[in-house]
């Protein structure tokens, strides 16, 4: 089993953020059906969307499933994060009075996608954009 | 305890899954910052909100939440109606604050996440 999907994600869109998470969530529910596995993935893919929505200009995901894992990246074009060791903090947020109105901006999004994936790596480069890479394992279903 | 007798208790209205009220609910949350909410590991939960937007519907898709009381009057969409009928949601809406009716409910019976 090796399935390979991409999708782009515009920035600002509050309307359709969300759509790639839902796919995605059909998508593992036919493959390994109930499992908490697949809440913790689509609650981390979901962050991850919601994040280029209200962040980033545009973005894209390239989802990879396999036998034994998860793979989601998902690479933005933005204005990146300057620290990110700062931004990975409960809390800390820069969203706008906009996102708040649509119920983000808690600055919890980034930690709750860590807790919620077995490798994660955030990369940034300030001006350019932010590169997400997380891993869940499918060993222990 | 069953939604409807929920519905019954805060005096709400089922704007959506009206087929799905007989279904038993037993833990509550109450917050209007969607990110709290995609914390909670805990199925089968009923969450409280005065946020009725498309993202309320997207979070309790991701979260498996299958039933949303939005509370302060506030009115739900048809898009909301729509795509929370795709995902067997139950919507109500209900007059009283967060605080009322997450009281009542509490009276009732109904558990906190934590
Ligand atoms: N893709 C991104 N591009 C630019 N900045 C980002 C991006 N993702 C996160 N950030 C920065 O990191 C901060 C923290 O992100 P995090 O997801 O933890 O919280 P949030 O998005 O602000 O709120 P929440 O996720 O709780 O709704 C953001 O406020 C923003 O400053
Ligand atoms: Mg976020």
């Amino acid at each position: 089993m090796v399935m390979h999907f991409e999708y782009d994600i515009e920035g600002g869109d509050f309307s359709k953020a969300g759509n790639v998470s839902s796919l995605l969530k059909k998508t593992l529910k036919q493959l390994v059906g109930n499992h908490k596995i697949v809440k913790r993935i689509v609650v981390s893919m979901y962050e991850a969307e919601v994040n280029v929505v209200a962040h980033a200009y545009s973005g894209k995901v390239i989802i990879d499933i396999d036998t034994d894992k998860i793979s989601i990246q998902v690479k933005d074009k933005g204005p990146g994060i300057e620290d990110i060791e700062q931004a990975m903090q409960d809390g800390y947020s820069t969203a706008s009075e906009k996102v708040r109105e649509m119920g983000f901006g808690a600055g919890m999004g980034l930690s709750n996608i860590k807790n919620n994936s077995d490798e994660f790596e955030l990369t940034s480069k300030l001006g350019e954009g932010t590169e997400l890479k997380i891993v869940a394992y499918l060993k222990n279903l | 305890m069953r939604i409807k007798e929920i519905v019954d208790i805060i005096n709400g209205k089922v704007v959506c899954g009206k087929e799905w009220v007989d279904t038993e609910v037993q833990k509550g949350f109450a917050s209007d910052l969607m990110s709290d909410v995609l914390t909670l590991d805990t199925d089968n939960i009923l969450l409280i909100t005065g946020l009725a937007n498309l993202q309320a519907i997207r979070t309790a898709e991701m979260s498996d939440i299958k039933c949303i009381i939005f509370a302060r009057n506030k009115k739900v969409s048809r898009e909301m109606i729509e795509l929370a009928a795709e995902n067997q949601m139950v919507l109500i809406e209900c007059a009283c604050s967060v605080f009322k009716t997450a009281g009542e409910l509490y009276k009732a019976g109904i558990k906190p996440v934590f």
